[in-house]
């Protein structure tokens, strides 16, 4: 590591922390209003209270979800401007657009409806408490679109004019806000979140089951997070994970390179299935290959040429390949099994058996966390492939942060976050092990 | 367009004090005003179902402020790099508390809570003021546009200059007084029974010491910043804030007197966006202040964005606006009237 990347280091590990952390509440948030939303739908559709029972159980956990999601989405806003100060002046007046439509657009929105739809459903009719949780899910999906428009920007900039001093301007606001990269990466991490959200019902579903509890919940669980998991998994990797892998071949050819720890370039490129990358002989260790696959996956023909990284000066690699290896090959690896499990349990379902087969029930209930890794996963193969960028192409981490701020400050929020976020974990997972143990036929908690 | 956004990042910002303020300063002041478990209960129950909406104000009015000034933003931000996460671990935790406090029903558990909720609502009332103080007093600009402040230095207005002087700690307490006088005239009009009246009286209070310390406070400021009064006379804007102001007090301390709860609160609200709206106006166009040399001053018209982004953004914002309006209104209208005693047991 040199001096220059150094100056940055603690920023970067801080965002990297509150960023990854924060990303564990909104994949769930807005999954699960979705999923909500289409449980309420069916109650007012057939009727009943059965599925209006299960939505309340469920928007319990939602509320808990989304609180912890807001308080750790604010150091988010304010860290572009504390830590990454020369980012924010070189690229704000168009990164801000993003930030401040989410904020009017998605945050007014869903803000203002969560008291109706945790607390509302003894206060307002039916139909309005569908509405809220209508607000709900296009709030939650558009703050998505949002800040995804302004990540998307940092991939692939586009629609900007390079100003007189140097600061970037926005020229096409049409290109910037349907960014075909911002449509790709948006399409791939909804279905994303989808997925984390019907593994977690699908495992409080299993876990009832398993238990003999909660008989018909359990069952309604099962049916949804089944059906919403295996069409989501399915989508997360085909069209759009392809279809963002397409994007990355095209625009970020040395991220794809360090992706699959690929040092040579040449035709019929092989796809590395397991294996170490070994930076330092710049070689993978012990691999696995498929010939032809990266190629194909890559520019949909076996015979394609693919860069390697030594295509490239070393200052423009990614400056931690090792991990942006794995990262890019733990999320493969894992939403392909996600996948597999998905299509088993949804075998077993259809044909009614699922809730007598108690290895499936098992393997449901304890699956939830591997989707959150998959996406953490996922972000880390974005943000690492992006490096040593923070605007790709234009401009370089480490001229973005902060240029008074002392690293030992970066370092001393760094620690206060590290503190605040575990007593908030503690907090957080006592608080939803107690709404699962209380049940869905519970009493709505408040506040 | 640079005056427009000037207008609308102060709009929303003033809109966010004015809003989340009275959420604030009920927190900040529950543990005086409300006795009973159902008294604290009720206080949630009056800013439960708007404090999470009246929060955004702060985000989408930063978001605007990074669109249309960058500058402002990353200077701002990075120069005042402690304070700022003092005021977001602040935010964090009075959320937490708020959200948190209910679900266990278990009197350790919610008294602990309130204990945190009401430090930090005052701690991040005194934290704004006395960051509006180092905007208006300024702060040591470098020509590259940047500026690092350690939180103190010598406690005087000047280079070397700290996050904390006399005046900026006045422009704190000045700001925990408006903000508690504020929630409490909130309390007064949307509790009910022994609360209600209590938080009435406490209200009328803090306004008449609000009208004695808003004179004073407006002195410190012409001798930290001599820049600001002189600015007043030639700008309608200001006048016209500047009597929002004066009436908005005055009514907020003789409706409050009479019992007319919704008038003294509204007066309230008259009263802040009044007097930030006539401070903004003065310091138009200068967004950050330079303490050495005034040329260094990042102002409304070298803040980052150029205008056709911003006319853009106008655009936009234009539609999207007028629809927050109309979300607040609804969600006022679905929760309207007074908590009452007992009702709010559930919080």
């Amino acid at each position: 590591m040199n001096a220059t990347l150094d100056f940055a280091f603690w920023h970067r590990l801080q965002f990297a922390f509150t960023a990854v952390y924060h990303y564990i509440f909104p994949q769930l948030t807005m999954g699960l209003a979705l999923l909500i939303l289409t449980m309420k739908t069916l109650a007012l559709r057939r009727g009943g209270e059965a599925w209006d029972r299960a939505a309340a159980f469920w928007i319990r956990i939602f509320g808990i979800n989304f609180g912890v999601g807001v308080v750790t989405g604010i150091p988010m806003e304010f860290q572009f401007g504390t830590n990454w100060a020369g980012f924010s002046r070189y690229a704000g007046s168009i990164i801000g657009q993003g930030l401040a439509m989410e904020g009017l657009f998605a945050f007014f929105l869903e803000s203002s409806f969560l008291a109706v739809l945790v607390f509302g459903a003894q206060r307002v009719s039916k139909r309005v408490h569908w509405l809220a949780s209508l607000a709900l899910f296009l709030g939650s999906w558009m703050s998505g679109y949002f800040i995804i428009t302004a990540n998307a920007f940092m991939q692939r900039p586009v629609g900007y004019r390079v100003a007189a001093d140097g600061s970037l301007q926005l020229a096409d606001f049409a290109a910037f806000i349907l960014n075909p990269w911002a449509i790709a990466q948006y399409a791939h991490t909804m279905c994303a979140s989808v997925v984390t959200a019907s593994f977690v019902v699908a495992a409080v579903g299993a876990f009832y089951t398993l238990r003999g509890l909660y008989t018909d919940a359990a069952r309604r669980f099962l049916t949804v997070g089944v059906t919403a998991g295996l069409l989501a998994s399915a989508l997360v990797a085909f069209p759009t994970g392809d279809h963002q892998a397409k994007l990355v071949a095209a625009h970020q050819p040395a991220a794809l390179a360090a992706m699959e720890g690929r040092f040579q370039s040449g035709h019929y490129a092989e796809i590395t299935l397991i294996g170490q990358p070994n930076v330092a002989q710049q070689r993978i260790d012990n691999p696995l290959k498929v010939p032809g696959m990266l190629s194909f996956l890559a520019f949909g023909a076996f015979h394609m040429n693919v860069p390697g990284l030594l295509e490239f000066p070393q200052s423009d690699w990614p400056d931690n390949i090792e991990l942006l290896y794995y990262a890019f090959h733990i999320m493969v690896g894992l939403g392909t099994l996600l996948l597999g499990v998905m299509a088993l349990a949804a075998l077993l379902h259809w044909r009614g058996a699922l809730v007598h087969s108690r290895p499936m029930l098992w393997v449901l209930m304890l699956a939830f966390p591997f989707p959150y890794i998959a996406t953490t996963a996922g972000w880390l193969t974005t943000e690492l492939g992006r490096q040593p960028w923070v605007v790709y192409g234009l401009l370089r981490t480490r001229d973005a942060a902060s240029p008074l701020v002392h690293s030992g400050s970066a370092l001393f929020t760094l620690i206060g976050f590290c503190g605040l976020y575990f007593v908030l974990g503690l907090l957080y997972a006592s608080l939803i092990a107690r709404e699962i143990s209380r049940g869905p036929q519970g009493e709505a908690s408040h506040v | 367009m640079f005056e427009t956004w000037f207008a609308i990042v102060a709009v929303m910002l003033a809109l966010y004090v004015v809003l989340d303020g009275y959420d604030l300063g009920a927190g900040a002041l529950h543990l005086f005003v409300a006795r009973t478990p159902d008294e604290r209960a009720q206080v949630l129950a009056a800013i439960g179902p708007f404090w999470d909406a009246n929060e955004v104000w702060l985000l989408a009015g930063g978001g605007a402020l990074f669109l249309a000034f960058p500058r402002v933003l990353s200077a701002g931000f990075s120069g005042f790099y402690l304070a700022i996460f003092l005021v977001v671990w602040c935010l964090i935790l009075r959320a937490v508390a708020i959200e948190f406090r209910g679900h266990l029903n278990e009197p350790l558990w919610r008294s602990f809570w309130d204990v945190v909720f009401a430090l930090a609502s005052a701690l991040l009332a005194v934290l704004f003021g006395a960051a509006f103080g180092n905007v208006i007093r300024g702060v040591p600009l470098t020509p590259e546009g940047w500026f690092r402040l350690t939180l103190f230095t010598t406690f005087l207005p000047r280079d070397p200059a700290g996050i904390l002087d006399w005046y900026t700690i006045a422009a704190g307490v000045f700001a925990l007084v408006a903000l508690a006088g504020h929630g409490a005239a909130f309390l007064a009009w949307r509790t009910s029974g022994a609360l209600s009246a209590r938080a009435q009286r406490l209200g009328v209070r803090l306004q008449i010491a609000l009208a004695v310390l808003w004179p004073l406070m407006t002195l410190a400021t012409h001798f930290v910043n001599p820049t600001l009064l002189p600015a007043l006379p030639p700008r309608p804007t200001a006048w016209l804030a500047l009597l929002l102001a004066i009436v908005g007090l005055v009514t907020a301390i003789t409706a409050g007197r009479r019992g007319r709860s919704a008038q003294a609160f509204f007066g309230s609200c008259a009263f802040i966006l009044g007097m930030l709206g006539a401070t903004a106006a003065c310091l138009f166009p200068v967004m950050l202040r330079s303490l050495t040399d005034p040329a260094l001053s990042i102002t409304a018209f070298n803040g980052g964005a150029e205008a056709a982004g911003l006319k853009t953004a106008l655009g936009w914002w234009s539609l999207g606006f007028p629809v927050v309006v109309f979300y607040f209104i609804t969600i006022h209208r679905l929760h309207r009237g007074r908590v009452r005693v007992g009702e709010a047991s559930h919080y």
